[in-house]
């Protein structure tokens, strides 16, 4: 038996190791590393992004003039934004393993609930949208009370809302009707553009911040002695966002219509996404709940025995799915001028489950971000779109998208398998 | 647990008072009684073996002492005096850390990330990932663990070997005082049960009771101080391992009692009791 000798103390750090202890990565071994994430299963949004690539390459190639010009980008935008608006509530309950059916048709109950008080008591639309995320957000704490309290599979509660949910929005818009938006406030959301230079200006705000965070976290890590991403990788990162992203502004600031009055500018609902977008990424990566999610999706017994609460990690989860569809009511309300029963119902469910699953969120949960709602969401617009200026029938259109969330499904499950075999499951 | 204002009372093992001590443990599942009076004593700076046949109920005692079962009856001391474990929580706040026979690690986090789970450490309200990853450093290269290059790596991607090491490392990471190991060799292969063994003699060394359960009596005398036998939820001695030889604690797993164990009279305070249960 070996009898060490060690300090009886705690551990004694001995010293922080000075930066140069540390050897950085370089350019080269980034790459590598990447390479043999990807090749181990981890692809992340990788087929999503190649996807919508070539998506986009065809639809261009088919439909020159209609498919690329500016109008059609805002129209694209317009068509994908409830989706992912939804989508981005899934990736939150698609992370624990679960599923939520109803998140759909949740967008169109608590819709036609604020249409009752936006347009039929004259409600303001500050309270309307309060009464709106409320009744969402209620739906969710009801799922969430029968899946992570009662332990019911969440398939077949959010099947039985699903249904029920439905019959709510015709009991309160009543059979074949349609309850009217027409708050200006609220019609802007989906209808309207910001004035040019506020999307430059916000462009600017925003590549500075994710410069100023990226190159930041770079120094702190540095400073801590600890690794971190070689400066031209981040350079690489920062500068290919600002394009991509520049181009879509600089796109959308030009003139798009085909009349006489002026349509340009970033659309509204825009500053909405790319809100969402930050703000759950933050919840998600950079705070402990965020972490407790991923732990309870990655081994949920581990993260009780870690003392995490599942439960309530699980409630707010579902809680934050249908608050999110209660979000994407609104915005269908705006685009359609009106919420009728079937709003947010046939595909929609189907679209943000897609969108989820092809931006690489995992059905099996533990794995999944924000962003992959996002690009999971313009790949099913552009398809839902390039086909429909093809002049496809809906018929072939819904073919070709179950076709395309069953590859992604696939890609996820083989990926998964793959993950398993090397060791990164 | 039934509150109350008794005293732990002086090892029967001599030296130093126990750390941890159970006294009188009793818990049953429905009708099964699985812990039937259990007397159980763990102090610092040794390694305490629990070994019994399977079934005996030694996972079911360490859940007890962390808190995730509540034992039916009995006493539980800690540091002398008498302590109320209702949850996990509990026992963490008391500086009791358990490695689970099924580790319990999630395989799509990363080593820093399964270290501190549930515990994260935060700056202004935020996860503070490098003071973490320093951390968890520092706590490796304190355990000598020099086999995790990188911390940042998934926790799937890890050996056997490793993930225990990652398991326990994440046990000594608070200032943990006793730290309970339910088979950590079980799965591993020679090389691996020694880096962990050594690990486990290390953290007794640096001052932490540790106990630990195990089939191997091999490892058990190659790195405990004492030994503890389960027998169907009996504890039916608790010895020194210098005391007693393989057999004799063979003996007292498979029948529950020893022919000819001297140093097991020893402990008269705990005479090993012939059960109705060997008559094999
Ligand atoms: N939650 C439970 N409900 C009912 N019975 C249980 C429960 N947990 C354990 N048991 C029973 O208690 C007995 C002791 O189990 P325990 O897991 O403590 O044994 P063990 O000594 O750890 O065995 P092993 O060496 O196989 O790990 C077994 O008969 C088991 O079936
Ligand atoms: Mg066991």
């Amino acid at each position: 038996m070996s009898i060490q000798t060690e300090p009886t103390s705690a551990p004694s750090p001995a010293g922080p190791p000075r930066p140069d202890d540390v050897p950085q990565p370089t350019l080269g071994a980034s790459a590598r590393a990447y390479l043999t994430r990807v090749r181990g299963g981890d692809v992340g949004a990788l087929p999503a992004v190649a996807g919508l690539i070539v998506l986009v390459i065809v639809f261009s190639a088919l439909r020159p003039s209609t498919f690329t010009n500016a109008f059609n980008f805002a129209n694209l935008i317009q068509q994908g934004a409830p989706i992912i608006v939804i989508a981005m509530g899934l990736v939150f309950v698609l992370l624990l393993g679960e599923i939520d059916l109803s998140a759909g048709v949740a967008a169109g109950t608590s819709a036609a609930v604020m249409g009752v008080f936006l347009t039929n008591h004259g409600v303001n639309w500050l309270i309307s949208t309060v009464i709106c995320l409320l009744t969402g957000a209620v739906i969710g704490f009801l799922i969430g009370l029968l899946v992570a309290r009662l332990g019911i599979p969440s398939f077949v509660v959010t099947l039985a809302w699903f249904l029920g949910l439905q019959g709510v929005t015709l009991v309160i818009i009543g059979e074949g009707g349609t309850i009217a938006f027409r708050d200006k406030t609220i019609l802007a959301l989906m209808n309207s553009n910001m004035p040019v230079w506020l999307g430059w200006v916000l462009w600017v705000v925003l590549m500075g911040g994710y410069a100023a965070l990226t190159l930041r976290r770079s120094s702190s890590r540095a400073k801590a002695g600890l690794t971190h991403d070689p400066m031209a990788l981040a350079a690489f990162k920062i500068g290919a966002l600002a394009v991509i992203t520049g181009a879509a502004v600089a796109y959308l600031s030009k003139e798009r219509s085909p009349g006489t009055i002026s349509i340009k500018g970033v659309p509204i609902e825009v500053s909405i996404l790319v809100a969402l977008l930050i703000g759950l990424t933050f919840l998600l990566t950079r705070t402990a709940w965020g972490r407790h999610v991923y732990a309870v999706g990655g081994n949920a017994e581990a993260a009780r025995r870690a003392g995490i609460n599942v439960p309530a990690v699980r409630l707010v989860c579902f809680v934050i799915c249908s608050t999110l569809a209660a979000v994407a009511g609104i915005l269908f309300a705006s685009y359609d001028n009106s919420v009728s029963p079937t709003t947010g119902g046939s595909q929609t469910l189907l679209y943000a489950v897609g969108a989820a699953v092809i931006g690489g969120t995992s059905l099996f949960g533990g794995k999944g971000r924000i962003v992959d709602a996002v690009i999971g969401g313009f790949v099913i617009a552009i398809i839902a779109n390039g086909m429909a200026l093809l002049n496809q029938p809906s018929g072939r259109v819904y073919m070709v998208t179950g076709l395309v969330l069953l590859i992604a499904a696939s890609v996820d499950a083989i990926s998964r398998r793959r993950a398993t075999a090397t060791g990164r499951a | 647990m039934s509150t109350t204002t008794s005293h732990a009372t002086q090892s029967r093992l001599g030296g130093d008072a126990p750390l941890l001590q159970l006294r009188g443990i009793t818990k049953s599942f429905g009708a099964v009684s699985v812990l039937r009076g259990v007397d159980l004593e763990v102090r610092a700076g040794r390694v305490t073996a629990l070994v019994g046949d399977n079934g005996a109920g030694k996972s079911t005692l360490i859940k007890g002492i962390a808190g995730i079962h509540q034992f039916d009856s009995g006493e539980y001391f800690f540091d002398g005096s008498p302590v109320h474990v209702a949850g996990p929580k509990d026992s963490a706040a008391l500086g009791i850390e358990i490695v689970y026979q099924d580790l319990a690690l999630c395989d799509n986090l990363d080593v820093v990330h399964n270290l501190y789970l549930g515990r994260e450490l935060r700056k202004g309200g935020l996860l503070d990932e490098d003071t973490m990853e320093t951390k968890a450093r520092e706590t490796l290269d304190g355990l000598s663990v020099r086999t995790l290059t990188s911390v940042r790596t998934h926790v799937a991607s890890l050996s056997g070997g490793q993930r225990q090491t990652v398991a326990i490392a994440r046990a000594v990471l608070w200032n943990s005082r006793v730290v309970v190991l339910d088979e950590p060799t079980a799965a591993l292969g020679v090389a691996q049960t020694e880096q962990v063994l050594l690990l486990v003699r290390r953290l007794a060394d640096r001052g932490l009771a540790v106990v630990l359960i195990s089939h191997n009596l091999n490892d058990v005398f190659e790195v405990a101080d004492d030994i503890a036998v389960l027998y169907l939820g009996e504890l039916v001695a608790q010895v020194e391992v210098k005391d007693v030889t393989n057999s004799h604690v063979v003996e007292l797993i498979t029948t529950g009692s020893s022919s000819g164990g001297h140093g097991i009279q020893s402990s008269d305070a705990h005479p090993v009791r012939p059960t109705d249960k060997d008559a094999s």
